[in-house]
């Protein structure tokens, strides 16, 4: 019996590419065994259009002119990759919590390979999500009035950012180790996605609040979106405002430089 | 891959001989907690290892160095002939581990789960799919296996957990407190696996609280405390050691002097009067053997009538009380 089921000696690149594609499956196999969570990621935009779009939007007015649904979606599309931090943050610590994590890392895995499967996965989901809210902006009135190539860079400018909170939420995840305890940090990520443009302009906020929204990462992306689809917007000054595609791959870039090597790195040392 | 690289790979995989795992002065600090100081340890390949001792005794600690999950502070430590250190991915490559929990995906099926640990092993689609396959019939799980984790019960979850680590018939195999929590019978199901794996030759070091536990399934037991072995041993040896109680209840005080003289003198031991219970006791020194039919013989010779004769052999409780608290006792006098 040993020596049938002897594990094969893979290493390098090899191991990398087998160990993320499985990494892949098992969040693919959850996804379909839990068609509610399928149904809630999907869910959460259409209840978004509508309770944006059509509640609040009744009472706003974009400064400079322009239709406040057409405002909303980038800012939309920005919050669903946004949102990328809470799967990968609370799946990580579950794992931890449940020793999931340790009998993983007591095998012969690449731990970059484990982690990226899991946020690769999750872009995939994310490909699906983003398309039926973009379905659901058009029904609601959203153009795309720029070319098709810009609207391709917008959406690939999305699903970068969404890439890069998965790796947030996955350096969190490993750092807090407790699912209650992801689940209660979720709520500081609020924050972070209601203190930007994508539901009003900057304009309108205290001095000091319109800074922190001005050079919030999300922030960037939704007014480099709103460019790219040619969608009214009232970027105001600040610098990333003025250069927003620059500053959402600046951005991107730092955080997934500063994530990726932490969260292998936390995950490889955890507990030691 | 030039003929150099094909006979180091050759060695390396080479299943080595001499003991299965070796721990030798191993010691690791968390912060201001010592949870191993100098731990020595030798599993011969093939045996049931029984790491014995109170919660925070580093039992888990032991087993976490051995799994390459914690990097010794000191000391050395070699599984299957690797050093889990220097030779981590090798280690990892030889051992299978089933922890507290039970660590598998609860969202997905038995089976997937199986299969996924499988793929992660680079066993390939198709092989690891029929190894869960063959795992599951052989395990009684081949029913469940469709079912997702999350409606299995704690015996099935902790079943599964176990065989997950048996995915390529690991050499050797850790498992921390296998058993904690669960019910008589998924008790005995764990057990009877660990045995049925133990005869195929696999090395298991298990560590338990219950001593039971250890009793029914190690070779060798090794009971730690404050990080450290003080005591190792097969379960009838560490029995040995402390020899049996002899108790005899009276029906008269008057006479717990005279019973007092005839304990003390069958066994070699000093016995202990207890005048409110109207008991004598004594504990027989090591190798000591008192048998009922002459003690008996003996009160009756010297005229003291007993309500109660007990000889208890005793139980590794004994052994695991004794020893402790001789450990914190030496302890508490090395401190002071």
């Amino acid at each position: 019996m040993a020596a049938v089921y002897a594990a094969p000696n893979l290493a390098g690149p090899s191991r990398l590419v087998s160990d993320t594609v499985t990494s892949m499956l098992r969040i693919l196999l959850n996804y379909r065994h839990s068609p509610g969570l399928l149904a809630a990621s999907l869910g959460v935009p259409v209840v978004m259009v509508v309770v944006f779009g059509y509640v609040f939007g009744s009472a706003m007015q974009v400064p400079g002119g322009g239709d406040y649904r057409e405002f909303l979606m980038p800012g939309l599309f920005a919050m669903v990759a946004t949102n990328g931090i809470m799967p990968t943050m609370v799946g990580a610590a579950r794992d931890v919590g449940r020793g999931v994590t340790d009998r993983l890392r007591s095998m012969p895995v690449s731990r970059t390979g484990l982690l990226l499967g899991q946020t690769l996965a999750d872009l995939l989901v994310s490909v699906v999500v983003l398309a039926l809210l973009a379905l659901v902006g058009l029904a609601a009135g959203w153009r795309v009035r720029e070319g098709l190539a810009d609207a391709a860079g917008a959406f690939g400018l999305l699903l970068l950012f969404r890439f890069v909170m998965t790796w947030v939420g996955t350096c969190l995840g490993l750092a807090v180790g407790k699912e209650e305890a992801a689940g209660q940090l979720s709520v500081a990520v609020f924050p972070l996605a209601m203190v930007t443009n994508a539901y009003v302009p900057t304009g309108g906020m205290p001095g000091w609040l319109r800074v922190v929204a001005d050079w919030n990462p999300v922030s960037s992306v939704v007014e480099a979106c709103r460019g790219l689809f040619g969608n009214p917007s009232a970027p105001g000054d600040a610098w990333p405002m003025q250069h927003a595609v620059l500053a959402s791959l600046l951005w991107s870039a730092v955080l997934l430089a500063l994530c990726m090597p932490l969260a292998v790195r936390k995950f490889a040392t955890h507990g030691r | 891959m030039s003929d150099a690289t094909r006979t180091t790979r050759t060695t390396r995989t080479a299943r080595p001989t001499g003991p299965a795992i070796e721990m030798a002065g191993v010691e690791k600090r968390f912060g201001a907690t010592e949870a191993l100081r100098g731990l020595d340890l030798t599993v011969p390949a093939g045996t049931v290892c029984g790491l014995l001792g109170p919660n925070g005794a580093g039992k888990t600690t032991a087993v976490r160095v051995l799994a390459t999950l914690v990097a010794p502070d000191r000391g050395t430590a070699r599984v299957a002939g690797y050093d889990v250190a220097r030779e981590a991915e090798a280690v990892r490559r030889a051992i299978g581990l089933a922890g507290q929990h039970a660590a598998v995906d609860e969202g997905i099926t038995g089976r997937d789960n199986l299969h996924l640990f499988g793929r992660l092993h680079h066993l390939g689609g198709r092989r690891a799919r029929a190894r869960a396959d063959e795992l599951l019939e052989r395990f009684g799980l081949a029913e469940a296996g469709g079912r997702l984790v999350r409606t299995y019960s704690g015996g099935m979850r902790r079943r599964l957990d176990l065989i997950a680590s048996l995915v390529t018939s690991p050499p050797v195999l850790f498992l921390d407190e296998p058993t904690t929590g669960l019910d008589p019978r998924s008790r005995q199901e764990i057990w009877d696996t660990v045995k049925e794996l133990a005869n195929d030759g696999t090395t298991v070091l298990l560590t338990t609280q219950y001593l039971e536990e250890a009793d029914r399934l190690a070779d060798d037991i090794v009971v730690v405390d404050h990080g450290a072995a003080i005591a190792t041993g097969p379960p009838a040896r560490l029995k040995a050691a402390i020899g049996s109680e002899v108790s005899v209840t009276l029906a008269d005080v008057g006479q717990l002097g005279a019973a007092a003289v005839v304990l003390s003198a069958l066994s070699g031991g000093d016995a202990q009067v207890d005048v409110a219970e109207r008991l004598v006791t004594v504990v027989t020194p090591p190798g000591v053997e008192v048998l009922l039919p002459a003690l008996v013989r003996e009160l009756d010779a010297a005229g003291v009538v007993a309500q109660d004769v007990a000889v208890r052999a005793p139980s590794l409780d004994d052994v695991f009380l004794a020893l402790t608290r001789e450990s914190t006792a030496t302890t508490l006098r090395r401190v002071a």
